[in-house]
């Protein structure tokens, strides 16, 4: 029993050591805000759509239905990450045929438009948020943020930053695959 | 001597101030209802910004922080607690924007384990305590018969003032 207690501040140090290490490990971001929204249904928005761009404006009712699951992307032509995935995006469109929305969070449609004229429109739907308070329905703690739906309107899975790197693209599309996306496609 | 310690006094002032005024609430934010900008004031400093995360959105520059504060006072006008108001932050951005972790089921580990670690602390305390208390002396470190008696006389010596 004495020599047990003895054994003591040992098995403290362990455990706090075990801690620390576990507070280390490298893919752990301890700014990481989990979202209230997997597994529940997507929020409550209805968003008129971009002004000068030719598809329709985005809400709730647009997001189940479908044949399949649809990624959603909060972008902003202000945000130069946007830039760098919307390659990404589009090659999951065309590629992958995968379903894209968008919500441009906080923008001028004007530079808006222009920025999709230069790049490219994969999305099939936009809506303008232009108060930003469908991000804040989405939780969103800034742009761009992607969240994947299934065909019932649930949030699946949700992605901060920008979709760019292979894991990060493997994540989202296993994501996809999970929300009903047929495997071949990927 | 007299301006020097008015001036002293006027420095010392400010500094006291300063952090009082280190609010982002910008003018047009401001409710013309002092009470219920009171409350949005109160609110605003329990809730965290998502971007900026160790300020609050009280304090925060950044333009979500804004938008939240602005939310946060419209709510309030339109007639909520301030616990609906929390409830409606918490739906949207979870526990995380709340400075102060709800007390629930989650939360117990974090709350009472401070408090275990102090009980088991006080525990041990108390049990040394105790057992410094009960401890007898063992039979070697008692005197014998010769030594008592020659610590008496020694002891009566020294009331007479010998010298040893």
């Amino acid at each position: 029993m004495r020599r047990f207690l003895l054994f003591i501040p040992f098995l403290i140090a362990v455990a706090i050591g075990g801690f620390s290490l576990w507070g280390l490990r490298a893919d752990r971001d301890p700014s990481e805000i989990p979202s209230v929204l997997i597994s529940k249904p997507a929020p409550q928005f209805d968003l008129s759509p971009l002004e000068g761009v030719p598809v329709p404006g985005l809400s709730t009712a647009n997001l189940s239905g479908g044949d399949g699951p649809v990624l959603v992307n909060v972008f902003a032509s202000w945000c130069v990450p946007c830039k760098a995935e919307h390659a990404v995006l589009t090659r999951f469109v065309n590629t992958n045929g995968v379903t894209l929305f968008g919500i441009n969070y906080k923008d001028k449609p004007k530079e808006a438009s222009a920025w999709l004229d230069n790049l490219g429109n994969p999305y099939e739907r936009i809506g303008s948020d232009l108060d930003g308070r469908a991000g804040i329905e989405w939780g969103i703690s800034g742009v761009p943020e992607t969240f994947v739906i299934n065909s019932e309107g649930i949030v699946i899975y949700r992605h901060v930053g920008p979709v760019l790197g292979t894991k990060a693209q493997k994540q989202v599309l296993e994501a996809l695959v999970q929300a009903g996306l047929p495997q071949e496609s990927i | 001597m007299k301006h020097q310690r008015i001036r002293t006094a006027i420095a010392t002032l400010l500094i006291l101030v300063i952090p009082i005024l280190a609010s982002a609430v910008e003018p047009d934010e401001i409710l013309d209802d002092p009470v219920l900008e009171e409350r949005a004031r109160e609110i605003s400093a329990e809730v965290r910004c998502v971007v900026c995360q160790n300020e609050s959105i009280d304090s925060s520059n950044a333009d979500i922080a804004r938008d939240l504060r602005i939310l946060v006072r419209e709510r309030l006008v339109a007639g909520d607690s301030d616990e609906e108001v929390f409830e409606f932050l918490v739906a949207r951005y979870g526990d995380y924007v709340l400075f102060r972790p709800p007390w629930k089921a989650e939360t117990y580990i974090l709350w009472l384990t401070p408090f275990v670690i102090l009980g088991i602390g006080g525990l041990s305390i108390l049990v040394m305590l105790m057992k410094l208390r009960s401890k007898k002396p063992a039979a070697g470190e008692r005197l014998n018969e010769d030594e008592e008696v020659a610590l008496d006389e020694i002891l009566k010596d020294g009331k007479k003032g010998t010298q040893l």
